[in-house]
């Protein structure tokens, strides 16, 4: 037991003497959290788009301030024929072109019915898809607010209501987002050089010689940097409480013992790249490239995973964050118990042993082999 | 040895700190070309600061330091074209071959096409390790590597080689080696400036120069040294000095 | 000049005597590439929603049927109470509840007007504001057919404006077209970047970048001699990338491809250059990984990729003059599926030109051949 505690003042001391990285560590989550927060928070505005107006008439000219006062859309001009259309698009100036047709008004209030085409520069198809629905959106409303719906017939309301987020702020979705991602590289890249370095360095030899026992130093590298993540934990936490309005409904205490867990796990991971790894090198390769792009991808941050193939649907299954992310909304915004979240509670155990089991037992291999 | 009158290292007051750390207090000596200079010192007395200001890896804070005629604060590129190094630390690449590393340094000192093969060849042949051409350098014994890493510091054939502790960690057989390849390329006119804790190593010197706590604490001939101190050996003379005992 | 070629023979050697990283560097990108691809779908193909029918008569069962064939809305749940209703949000069994009040067919019947309730999970604002529109346009739908289906009404001529959409350079909205450049783009950058930064850093831990220092190697000579492998390897990847892109995704190349590698060749040395510059600050290979990770995270999530530029605050538009990726990410689109020239990514080349030179400069003053 006393080689053990010696073994963890020693990890202690390794994080605390390099203060280069401590300033990272701990500029990593505030930094990262308001860019998230700020930037992108998926609020869609001041999108480009010029129009052609054939017509030039009451309504065309209705619609377009419509567009153009919802904040959604930036004018960009006008254009007269279809030729100037590509060029404008290849330059990347516009995303989008309102057309609309000659004798717009007339054509509405005569035959009742006109019809405006939305080009859209698809090579970013889900903006497109997006300017679409929104354009759409705007005439409808137009329509109805000053041609009325032209029927007779009875007024269908509809009266939506927006639960756990009823004025749609991007931040509720990113806040506990960018918290999954966040913890989970920034603990996974600090223990996946750890055992990495010990081999490189030879003191490897070092420690497997002393009487310390495989699943000691497992425990031992994990230990000091539970406080780290759990401190990066609570600065990410207050950041999100206190600058973006996250409400807490749910249990604090059930949530402190979420991010426990998730940080674990996390550090598990880190040490489970680490034994594979036969250096520093290939261990931060793996922590930072392998990691990276799949935990925003496949976690639900950013592309709901309802959406993607079922191959992918499968992924997502081994990825943490996609299971912590539904914990943290769970709790924080939906006000959940665990009676909610047990099962991916019980997942994300499940994960953290696993990796724990594998870690201890490729130790062992080293020593026998 | 064909030591002659011309200073081929001079340093004035030369003094390194590292915040209030002072590595080197206030050193003046000359190194004469041709000689076998052995810079003697504990773990920690500053002989590698030295070596590092002389070979232009680390500026000195005050001071007045000619290396090869070059100002050490100013020229350091120039005088890194005519000295060759060696340190303590093993620096070749372990991931490339003999052969590899041979080629890259000679590429890099600028020698021809030509005079890298036929050094290379030469090179291996002298040191007896044609079998270990196309090895990685990480896989061939410690005392190989640092024949090898002495070989390739003066491929270019330098005016001055700094050698720092080039046989820390090697055998008693291959340090004699090691002395012998020393003495053969001193012979051919190469200053050798040397640090080492070995003081046996130290009688090989033609001058040796002691250090403690980063001041010169005696310079001179092995010999002469002897005498003043009325010891025996160089070790007996180190221990004296490092204790604070004064010559009788 | 020969000094150079030495210098770029031998990181060569060394990456090619590497064997964990060298499978690591090759394959990893691409796997990621062809997996990650199919991700990002924002449209919503299913939602998943449950009913809490009050009325439970014909009209308010037609009404259903017409989301229930709806090719969007997924796994109809009937709910009976409130408390099921909270449940079903709460539990993410539904993102949509659909609450038909009692009287509805009555309503409708008398020409009165109804009121038809939706819940939505609003945490994803952006996926909450499309499944809403997508179900008020069923219920818009079906309110129209009204007149003419069962309740046999007079014939209403309705005053409506028609909208279409044409989708130019990608009318199918296949979203791998647009995927395939963006994640290439990101990979390479991030490969040679992660690997630029390791390896300086690397020979300070091992010690061999002393035995460089002291030879009279020039700063220049020696950062080129790092970049240019690295630069290959990019070039190669986003060559290699863009041919499987077009095999497996169908991805187009409208435009010049001597115009687009003219632009990866340069815009390459920006992602190498911070990868050198961040080596050369650091003192061992985990600060520069934290440092790797952080800008390279945020360049990611602010490249444009994701959510587009033009939507962020003023000041990040602003920090992305900083940021590599957000030249490189719109060029790569233009040239290959729209077709656009020199003259249209000439503002973002001179752009990324400056951008690379400065950054090769700050790398070689953090260089220091003697401290």
């Amino acid at each position: 037991m006393r080689s053990f505690t010696s073994f963890v003042i020693k990890e202690f001391h390794h994080i605390f003497r390099d203060r280069k990285t401590l300033i990272v560590l701990f500029g990593i989550p505030v930094v990262q959290i308001l860019i998230f927060g700020y930037v992108i928070t998926n609020n869609f505005k001041d999108i480009g788009i010029a129009v052609m107006d054939q017509s030039n008439d009451i309504h065309s000219k209705g619609i377009q301030s419509k567009v153009f006062s919802s904040g959604y859309f930036i004018y960009k001009g006008a254009i007269r024929s279809e030729k100037e259309i590509e060029s404008k698009f290849q330059r990347g100036d516009i995303r989008a072109v309102l057309v609309f047709p000659s004798k717009f008004t007339s054509d509405i209030e005569g035959s009742g019915s006109s019809e405006i085409q939305i080009i859209t520069d698809a090579s970013d198809p889900n903006l497109a898809n997006t300017v679409v629905n929104y354009l759409s959106g705007i005439v409808r409303q137009y329509q109805v607010q000053k041609l009325g719906n032209g029927l007779q017939k009875s007024m269908m309301v509809v009266e939506t209501r927006m639960l756990f987020n009823e004025s749609l702020k991007g931040a509720y979705m990113f806040v506990p987002g960018t918290m999954a991602l966040i913890l989970l590289l920034i603990c996974a890249l600090l223990t996946s050089i750890s055992v990495a370095r010990e081999k490189e360095l030879g003191t490897m030899e070092v420690l497997l010689v002393s009487p310390l026992r495989p699943a000691q130093i497992i425990l031992g590298k994990v230990m000091p940097y539970v406080g780290l993540g759990f401190i990066n934990a609570i600065v990410i936490l207050l950041m999100g409480t206190l600058v973006f309005q996250l409400p807490i409904s749910g249990s604090l205490i059930l949530l402190m013992a979420e991010l426990l867990l998730y940080i674990v796990l996390s550090l598990s991971l880190g040490i489970f790249i680490s034994t594979m790894a036969p250096n520093q090198q290939v261990a931060m390769f793996i922590s930072l490239f392998a990691l990276m792009l799949p935990a925003v991808l496949l976690s639900g941050f950013i592309y709901p995973i309802e959406n993607m193939p079922l191959v992918l649907q499968w992924l997502s299954y081994i990825i943490p964050p996609r299971w912590f992310i539904i914990i943290v909304k769970d709790i924080m915004l939906k006000g959940n118990g665990l009676e909610y979240i047990w099962d991916e509670t019980l997942i994300l155990t499940g994960m953290t042993v696993i990796f724990i089991i594998a870690s201890i037992r490729k130790f062992k291999i080293r020593l026998e082999g | 040895m064909q030591t002659n009158n011309t200073a081929i290292i001079e340093v004035e007051n030369l003094v390194k700190r590292f915040g209030t750390f002072t590595a080197n207090d206030n050193l003046t000596f000359k190194v004469y070309a041709g000689e076998i200079f052995g810079f003697l010192g504990a773990n920690g007395a500053g002989k590698t600061t030295t070596i590092r200001i002389l070979s232009g890896l680390s500026k000195p804070t005050e001071g007045i330091v000619k290396v090869v005629g070059f100002d050490a604060m100013k020229q350091s590129e120039s005088i890194k074209k005519n000295i060759g190094y060696m340190s303590q630390r093993f620096s070749l690449y372990d991931d490339l071959t003999v052969i590899e590393n041979i080629r890259l340094f000679g590429g890099i000192y600028g020698l021809s096409n030509k005079e890298i093969r036929n050094r290379s060849d030469e090179l291996v042949k002298d040191l007896g390790i044609e079998n270990l051409r196309k090895r990685l350098v990480g896989d061939i014994p410690l005392g190989w590597k640092q024949k090898l890493a002495f070989s390739i510091a003066i491929i270019h054939r330098p005016k001055l080689i700094f050698l720092d502790e080039p046989t820390g960690g090697v055998d008693p057989l291959t340090r004699r080696q090691f002395w012998e390849l020393i003495y053969r390329v001193a012979k051919q006119g190469t200053t050798v400036f040397v640090t080492t804790h070995y003081m046996d190593e130290a009688e090989y010197c033609d001058r040796i120069c002691v250090l403690a706590d980063g001041q010169i604490k005696a310079l001179g001939e092995p010999s002469n040294l002897k005498h003043e101190y009325q010891v025996t050996s160089i070790d007996e003379l180190f221990y004296r000095i490092v204790k604070g005992e004064d010559r009788v | 000049m020969r000094t150079l070629l030495f210098l770029i023979q031998k990181e060569f050697i060394q990456i090619a005597r590497n064997k964990t990283m060298l499978p690591l560097i090759f394959i990893m990108p691409i796997v990621q590439l062809v997996i990650l691809v199919y991700a990002a779908d924002l449209n919503m193909k299913s939602i998943e929603y449950s009913v809490f029918d009050l009325d439970a008569s014909h009209a308010s069962r037609e009404l259903l049927s017409h989301y229930d064939s709806s090719p969007f809305f997924d796994t109809q749940e009937q709910l009976f109470s409130d408390e099921d209703m909270e449940h079903s949000l709460k539990s993410g069994e539904a993102d949509i509840v659909i609450k038909i009040p009692k009287g509805f067919e009555k309503s409708l019947m008398n020409n009165e007007s109804v009121e038809v309730q939706f819940l939505v999970d609003g945490i994803n604002n952006a996926a909450a504001v499309i499944t809403t529109a997508y179900a008020q346009n069923i219920l818009l739908k079906y309110h129209n057919n009204l007149g003419s289906s069962w309740l046999n009404l007079q014939e209403v001529q309705a005053k409506g404006i028609e909208i279409k959409s044409r989708h130019w350079f990608n009318p199918e909205l296949d979203f791998k077209v647009y995927m395939v450049p963006g994640i290439l783009v990101l990979l390479v950058s991030m490969i040679g970047w992660i690997l630029t930064a390791l390896n300086i850093v690397r020979e300070k831990e091992i010690g061999t970048i002393e035995q460089i220092n002291v030879t009279p190697v020039r700063k220049y000579q020696f950062l080129l001699g790092k970049l240019a492998p690295f630069w290959l390897i990019a070039m190669f990847e986003l060559a290699f990338g863009l041919l499987l892109g077009r095999i497996l995704f169908g991805v187009p190349i409208i435009g010049s491809v001597g115009l687009l590698f003219l632009f990866t060749a340069v815009y390459m040395l920006a992602p190498l250059g911070i990868g050198l510059l961040f080596s050369s600050l650091s003192n061992n290979q985990q600060q520069v990984m934290f440092l790797t990770f952080f800008f390279n995270l945020t360049f990611i999530m602010m490249s444009g990729l994701f959510t587009p530029v033009e939507s962020m605050p003023n000041w990040a538009q602003y920090v992305n003059y900083l940021n590599p990726l957000a030249y490189f990410m719109p060029v790569i689109r233009m040239v290959l599926l729209k077709g656009s020239d020199f003259l249209d990514v000439l503002p973002n080349l001179i752009g990324i030109a400056i951008y690379s030179v400065v950054v090769l400069y700050l790398a070689s003053l953090a260089y220091r051949k003697r401290v």
